[in-house]
């Protein structure tokens, strides 16, 4: 196991520095410099001096690849790809193009993130679940056909509807919630109602068909039917030996989305005016931040890296079959 | 008779959607005998155990009929009182240990719910009662065992667990699905012998579902002959094999291969079972049937109720003759011909990886220097246990996995030594037909394109129109329609489909064909065929086999000469009369009395303890010394090559 671990922690590496080179290639060779300068400085007093001062002010005035005016390492280290890329490694994240330090913000927006996106999954998965179990206890029956009509009609409705029609009813209509907003500390809680409840809405369409599927399929196995012949009941059947082989599929899922969480969401981050790293990235990607946007693909990949290895091992953990080598 | 049923099955009839699975089952089961029913796939022998538990899928129901259970009707029962009576009067072992345990609970777990709930058994009670229980079928260090999983036991040793968990409940009767069929001849001797025990033991009545007829003669009391959802003929199953009753019981016996019918074909039952959405309006086995008349097409013969508990359902069943002893055939000694394959020293290793960069830590020693000989237009059968290794030489001969080391001698080439470019040219020469007809034919392909596609690959017959021809007759060849060109694999029964796999490997005029347990996934009587066919093909075409197979009276039946092998080695070899008259080595010795057998003549069963070891880590020595009845300490020694004769050399240092 720990040799698997090993193993996999080495192979991040060539993967992340993929990565890096990829981002760096569309940012700097696509996108000389010179672009990033002339767009962030605007259309009206672009002279050359501004240019060369907006670089030299954020280091941009140096060589991509070599520096042939350095000595000894400094070749290599006193170079763009050195300084805006490598030291990503070290979670070194440098300041963003308006000169704040991007490495603070990540630190301070990540809790808002979090706020919303751990109760949306924790809800979710109770939601979902308990929506899921209940369809297959009834399976086969009316109630099963008209709750599965309704999942594909709640699946067919585009996440931007839930965000608009929940603003509109529950706070513009119902007043029961602010539109959007944000607080410091605990007073955040009532502007986090209304984006979890969205949040939990919109994935209970998609949620719900999958874990039913899962379910479905474990119902119809040879084990399943033994444990029937052995006089178990209904609900023993269902609790203890088909929830115990589903959720192994089920909390598998979950897992390799656990470390995303902290990048929060775009879209919900944005609509509610939650200062999180999902608003983050968008306003970024608005004012043509590179360095916030290279920072946060770097962090992304780091994240999906780290999820793939926690759910390898939560497969072990859970299913007594797997053995990591 | 006057002792009183245990189990007692009237008028049964059940649906699956429009389908009538059954129609109008009787029979029962007295205290402490075996009564088997009999049958072929989709004659609905488990469709009746299911519905004795109640236990149908959701679209399956019970139309009429009753189930006396110790006198009560289980039929009539609310839900709550029959799950009191499954596992505790009823209990059921299934065919696939494999998939009937639950992989995430550890099998004190699994033990301890029926015994919660059967017994009222809690705490320190039952797991003292769970290690009596695995004891009981014979599982070693019982303790440390209730805290595995099953995937950490072998399939016999599930199997077993699952016998266990059935006895957990105390039953009265234990319905048995084909127990044995997903287990290798020694284990399935050790889990009859177990359920026998188990039997005299206790006084357990067991209700035993199987298509092998031999496993019903060794175990059986009684017998019921089910087809296409009705039974055709019960008795005693003494009486039934020295008469069977029905054409049908009849025509499944004689489809039986067997030595003794070495060089003549096979019977076999033409056509299909009939599907089961239409109403009779005649007997359901007249169109197969070769001795039907008018009248059993016209109209539903009646039961007829003999003496001795026998009865049958026949218009015909006074004019059946008494089975005719096969007379051995003399079979036309065919030349011993020139060498065709030559195989010495093969080796096949898979490597064993671990550790931070995955290097090599080990092998497994699937095939471990294995020497054949096949002569033109002969069989030779590779026969053995499941992980024995006769698949892997198989696909090492036709080089489709890396040989480790060895020389594989056609026709004076080793193929062993050639690139794959140059080995192109051998591909026409040598094909091969997989077990499973179901998963070996590729679904979106019609089966003319199946067949012809080795054709076009090697470029042999490169204009389609030819091809097309080509094809057709290969179809006609193996006895298919040529309207099958047209039409997809899912549209043919098992039987068929194997067909079309000999067509596909032929197409190409091969001299030899790896025949890879062809006919282990299909029922007896379309076995026959198959083996029929395979029997015309190597007279009309002189082709040579290289027959694999675990099914020893199939390789009697079919074989000249036979090599056993043993994890990775071979044990003993040499022409099929000489292994099965005069077997030398303690393994195929016990091989062959562990196979069931309807007309036991003389030996007594030799039940090796144990199961195959793994090849990664086989024991010093002789691989087999393990499970040797004979064994010594000079077993540790690699044993040396006994020649008995010309042909026949044993691996083994106690018949030196």
């Amino acid at each position: 196991m720990s040799a698997y671990l090993l193993r996999r922690f080495l192979y991040a590496f060539p993967i992340l520095l993929g990565v890096n080179c990829l981002t760096f290639a569309l940012f700097f060779l696509v996108n000389s410099p010179d672009d990033m300068a002339r767009m962030q400085l605007g259309q009206k007093r672009v002279t050359p001096e501004a240019i060369e001062q907006w670089k030299r002010e954020r280091g941009y005035d140096k060589p991509l690849f070599y520096n042939g005016e350095a000595s000894g390492w400094g070749r290599f280290t006193e170079t763009i790809f050195f300084e805006k890329s490598l030291r990503l490694f070290l979670f070194d994240f440098g300041s963003s193009d308006a000169g704040r330090d991007i490495g603070y913000d990540i630190a301070q927006r990540m809790w808002p993130s979090l706020a919303i996106a751990v109760p949306v999954l924790l809800v979710g998965l109770l939601v979902n679940l308990s929506f899921a179990l209940f369809l297959v206890l009834f399976r086969g029956t009316y109630i099963d056909l008209g709750g599965v009509v309704l999942l594909v009609a709640l699946l067919s409705i585009s996440s931007l509807f839930y965000i608009i029609g929940g603003q509109y009813l529950l706070g513009k209509l119902l007043r029961l919630a602010p539109i959007s907003g944000y607080d410091t500390g605990l007073h955040a809680w009532k502007f986090l109602v209304l984006p979890v409840i969205v949040g939990v809405l919109s994935g209970i369409g998609s949620g719900t068909r999958l874990y039913r599927t899962f379910f479905l399929e474990e119902a119809a196995k040879d084990y399943v039917r033994t444990a029937r012949a052995k006089g178990l009941s209904e609900r023993l059947v269902l609790f203890r030996h088909i929830l115990g082989n589903a959720l192994i599929p089920i909390l598998t899922g979950v897992v390799v989305v656990l470390p995303l969480l902290f990048l929060g969401s775009l879209l919900t981050e944005s609509f509610f005016g939650i200062p999180g790293l999902g608003s983050y990235t968008l306003d970024a990607i608005n004012n043509q931040d590179f360095a916030i946007v290279r920072a946060m693909v770097f962090l992304g990949s780091v994240l999906y890296i780290l999820g793939l290895v926690l759910t390898d091992l939560s497969y072990v953990l859970v299913d007594p079959r797997v053995r990591l080598h | 008779m006057s002792r009183a049923p245990l189990l007692q099955v009237q008028h049964l009839s059940t649906q699956l959607g429009s389908l009538r699975v059954l129609e109008d089952l009787n029979f029962c089961v007295y205290p402490g005998e075996t009564f088997a029913l009999l049958g072929e796939s989709g004659c609905g022998k488990s469709m009746t155990a299911l519905s004795l538990l109640r236990l149908l899928p959701p679209n399956g129901r019970i139309v009429s009929g009753q189930v006396h259970l110790n006198g009560r009707d289980l039929l009539q029962l609310p839900e709550f009182a029959m799950r009191q009576v499954r596992g505790g009067q009823l209990a059921m072992i299934f065919q696939e240990p494999q998939t009937s345990l639950n992989p995430v609970l550890t099998l004190g777990q699994q033990l301890a719910e029926s015994l919660r709930l059967h017994r009222g058994l809690s705490g320190q009670a039952i797991s003292e009662r769970a290690v009596d229980l695995l004891k009981a079928v014979g599982i070693p260090d019982p303790e440390r065992r209730l805290g595995e999983y099953p995937h950490q036991l072998s399939g016999g040793m599930k199997q077993r667990v699952m016998i266990a968990m059935a006895l957990a409940g105390e039953p009265k009767l234990l319905i048995a699905d084909e127990p044995t069929t997903a287990l290798d001849v020694t284990i399935q001797a050790q889990v009859l012998a177990l359920l026998k025990q188990l039997q005299r033991d206790t006084g357990l009545a067991v209700l035993l579902i199987t298509h092998d007829l031999g496993v019903v003669a060794e175990t059986a009391d009684r017998l019921a002959v089910l087809y296409a959802g009705q039974i055709l003929e019960t008795g005693p199953s003494q009486a039934f094999f020295e008469r069977p009753l029905h054409p049908y019981s009849r025509k499944l016996l004689e489809s039986l291969p067997d030595p003794q019918k070495r060089g003549a074909p096979l019977a076999t039952i033409e056509g299909r079972v009939p599907p089961l959405d239409q109403r009779f309006s005649g007997c359901r086995f007249a169109p197969r049937c070769p001795l039907a008349q008018e009248i059993c097409h016209q109209e539903i013969p009646p039961w007829h109720q003999l003496d001795g508990e026998r009865g049958v359902r026949c218009f015909l069943w006074e004019s059946t003759p008494p089975l005719v002893p096969v007379r051995p055939v003399s079979e036309k000694i065919r030349e011993a011909g020139e060498t065709l394959l030559q195989v010495e020293g093969l080796r096949v290793h898979f490597p064993i990886r671990g550790g931070l960069f995955r290097r090599v830590r080990g092998a497994v020693k699937a095939v471990d220097g294995v020497d054949l000989c096949l002569r033109r237009g002969q069989t030779l059968a590779l026969v053995g246990e499941s992980g024995c290794g006769k698949t892997t030489v198989g696909k090492a001969i036709l080089r489709l996995i890396p040989i480790t080391a060895g020389t594989i001698q056609y026709d004076g080439q080793d193929l062993a030594r050639l690139r794959p470019r140059a080995l192109r040219p051998y591909r026409k020469e040598l094909q091969i037909i997989f077990q499973d007809p179901f998963a070996s034919l590729n679904p979106r392909l019609l089966v003319g394109e199946s067949i012809a596609e080795g054709l076009q690959a090697l470029g042999l017959v490169p204009d389609p129109k030819a091809r097309r021809r080509r094809v057709v007759q290969l179809l006609e060849q193996v006895g298919l329609d040529a309207s099958a060109y047209e039409r997809y694999p899912h549209e043919f029964s098992g039987g068929q489909r194997q067909r079309i796999c000999i067509a596909r490997a032929l197409a190409v005029e091969p001299k030899l064909i790896l025949c890879d347990e062809p006919t282990s996934a299909l029922d007896v009587s379309v076995q026959a065929q198959i083996l029929n066919l395979l029997r015309r093909l190597q007279q009309d075409m002189g082709l040579s086999y290289l027959f694999i197979s675990h099914n020893l009276s199939v390789v009697a039946y079919l074989a000249q000469e036979v090599a056993v092998m043993y994890l990775g080695r071979i044990l003993e070899y040499g022409r099929v009369e000489e292994i099965l008259e005069a077997p030398q080595h303690p393994y195929t010795r016990a091989l062959l009395s562990a196979v069931p057998q309807i007309y036991r003549t003389k030996k007594q069963i030799i039940r090796l303890p144990g199961e195959l070891p793994s090849p990664a880590q086989p024991p010093p020595g002789c691989h087999f010394h393990p499970r040797c009845p004979e064994a010594g300490p000079d077993c540790l020694q690699p044993p040396p090559k006994i020649k008995r004769s010309e042909t026949h050399w044993v691996r083994c240092v106690r018949r030196r």
